[in-house]
């Protein structure tokens, strides 16, 4: 690989199955450090599928899946909860706890991982929901706010543990335009300000030509990788092909 | 074309032109209206070609399209010509597409022989029996920790919920256990009577409650009550993608979620045992007193004469066991829950019919025992 900076994630030969049924075969594709990389495609490609597989949500059928050059997927349990901490994952909906409120919500993580004093917890927490934007809701329960102040919250969650690798699965889905690119700005803030690898799934182009480092693209004919490299280069690839459709194509109406 | 001008209907006129067959639509054609089937048009006529007009129709929709689709699919199978390029440009590629959509080989089967159905639940069977001694493992292993002190365990949440399947079931289980109370003293006494045995139905009730029914019918309570909601709130946590959130923490749900919870259920299900005999045994008394004429000092002293320490120890191990039950299959079938709205629905069903389910036979297994070592 020309380029010199180190990979934080590499799947090998990765294939999924969703409900016994395989969706992807044979991907190959790594992550390197300090990089937004997104994963996109058309609905129902496995998208989703392969974010869940490659953080152990899922257990993938076959390959491998290795951060900072140790294997995930054959570590054993203790040793996963030690990768586990490096990571974050924002879900689609924001996936809170909601017996517990926004603070404790992001506190979790911090008591099970740290052994900070729990005012301090409670001040990180305050913290991370101010650079979301939510200072003054820490008390709230999930089910008091609305579905976009609850994605920022599951961000502030996933980024409680200042992770090296954050995973983001349609972090726009159901945003307006506005809320959706504040929520790109904030990613890009919190890449070039901790160094933190960032790997979003999305289809959502403006995200990906606004932000993305490089991409892969998935498609259902071959399940699995049709295209990958960096947006602007792939835009500019044959026309017809699909990865320049996906990327290009912004109106139904001519004229 | 407005619809509320006078419509005149669909028709399909045939006329046969040389070799040709031409179809003449007109009128309104809409999918609510009677409008004519290619079926009947065509008849059993054989023509050489066949084409298709529409210059007298007012208005159409989808059910010209099906007219105009089945025309050209029936041309396709029949090998003959069929011209529909009189018809307006929007009908005929409508119509081509819905012939497209009627030609054979489309439609995926993915319905399964009955002998791979049953090969499926049978393999889904044997799956779940393996996955329910796992989840049993990772309790016990939780227990293990949390017991060695090993573990974080969350005694807030498990506070609240012995607030909620304890105190808060107070009410219901008082009734129940009450009327059975009354009940069983009304039915013993038909028999006892007959023997001038009146007085016995205090015994009648104190082995009875201690020994079975205060266990049970707290059992049976707790099932609907506090089984159907573990069920219910753990599935839709696992709806809400909450317990994938926990795993890719590293935090086992098992720890967070179901050790507080079953220990919950475990911790309060002998006290409402033990409530339940009092207010069967109080039930007994107030229909000893009011219908046998029975005073509640004698009911009492009689009571005592067969009720003792062992009865009370039977019940209480039993209710523990119980406690777990519904604890554990609450917990387990929410885990089990689809990840959608009808899963939850689904979910707390089966907690409870598997809860009273492995009641009884506990209840069952529990009297061999009993009666074995001589309790």
């Amino acid at each position: 690989m020309s380029d010199p900076k180190p990979n934080s994630i590499e799947v090998t030969g990765l294939a999924c199955a969703y409900q016994d049924r395989r969706v992807l075969e044979g991907v190959t594709f790594s992550v390197h450090d300090a990089e937004i990389f997104f994963i996109v495609g058309g609905t129902g490609v496995g998208k989703t599928t392969l974010l869940r597989n490659m953080v152990g949500i899922s257990t993938p059928v076959e390959g491998d899946v290795s951060f900072h050059g140790r294997s995930f997927t054959a570590a054993d349990p203790a040793a996963r909860r030690d990768m586990l901490k490096t990571f974050g994952l924002s879900f689609q909906g924001g996936a809170l706890w909601t017996s517990l409120t926004l603070s404790e919500n992001i506190a979790l993580p911090l008591e099970e991982y740290t052994r900070l004093p729990k005012d301090e917890i409670a001040r990180i927490a305050a913290f991370r929901l101010s650079q979301v934007g939510l200072e003054g809701f820490e008390d709230y329960f999930p089910s008091e706010i609305s579905g976009g102040m609850r994605k920022r919250a599951g961000l502030a969650r996933a980024l409680a543990l200042d992770p090296a690798i954050v995973f983001f699965d349609e972090p726009s889905a159901g945003l307006d335009p506005v809320t959706a690119r504040n929520l790109d700005r904030l990613i890009l803030e919190v890449r070039d300000t901790f160094g933190t690898t960032i790997v979003i799934v999305s289809h959502d182009v403006d995200s990906i030509l606004g932000i993305a480092d490089r991409l892969i693209m998935l498609d259902n004919s071959t399940r699995g990788i049709i295209a990958e490299g960096k947006p602007a280069d792939l835009a500019g690839g044959p026309a017809g092909s699909k990865i320049v459709e996906f990327l290009t194509r912004r109106t139904v109406r001519s004229g | 074309m407005s619809a509320s001008q006078e419509t005149p209907a669909a028709r399909a006129l045939a006329r046969v032109d040389g070799p040709v067959l031409e179809v003449s639509l007109d009128g309104s054609w809409r999918l609510g209206g009677a409008t004519p089937r290619w079926r009947s048009v065509v008849g059993s006529e054989k023509p050489a070609g066949v084409r298709l007009r529409a210059d007298g129709v007012t208005h159409w929709d989808t059910s010209l399209v099906v007219f105009v689709g089945e025309a050209k699919s029936w041309c396709t199978k029949a090998g003959v010509e069929c011209d529909i390029a009189p018809l307006p440009e929007k009908m005929r590629l409508l119509g081509s597409e819905f012939a497209r959509s009627l030609e054979a080989g489309t439609r995926e089967d993915h319905a399964q022989s009955f002998l791979h159905e049953v090969g499926l639940a049978t393999r889904h069977a044997w799956l779940q029996a393996g996955d329910f001694l796992g989840f049993i493992g990772e309790c016990w292993l939780g227990a293990k920790r949390l017991v060695v002190g090993q573990s974080g365990f969350r005694w807030n949440d498990c506070l609240a919920e012995m607030q909620k399947c304890g105190a808060m079931a107070l009410p219901i289980v008082s009734l129940i256990s009450f009327l059975v109370g009354v009940t069983l003293a009304y039915s013993g006494a038909i028999v006892l009577r007959r023997f001038g045995g009146d007085i016995w139905v205090a015994d009648l009730i104190g082995v009875s409650m201690t020994r079975e029914m205060g266990a049970m019918m707290a059992g049976i309570v707790l099932a609907g009550r506090t089984g159907a909601a573990y069920a219910a709130e753990i599935g839709s946590m696992k709806a809400n993608e909450e317990i994938d959130a926990l795993t890719v923490l590293g935090i086992s749900p098992v720890r967070f979620l179901v050790l507080p919870r079953v220990l919950a259920v475990g911790l309060m299900m002998p006290l409402l045992a033990m409530y339940a005999n009092c207010m069967g045994i109080l039930g007994g008394m107030a229909v000893a007193y009011a219908a046998l004429d029975i005073p509640p000092p004698a009911y009492w002293i009689e009571m005592l004469t067969i009720v003792d320490f062992s009865d009370v120890t039977v019940g209480v191990i039993k209710s523990v066991v119980y406690g777990l039950i519904v604890g554990l299959s609450g917990c387990r079938r929410g885990l089990q829950a689809e990840n959608n709205a009808a899963g939850v629905g689904k979910a707390a069903t089966s907690a409870v019919v598997t809860a009273i389910l492995f009641i009884i036979i506990a209840d069952a297994i529990f009297a061999v025992i009993f009666n074995v070592v001589g309790l």
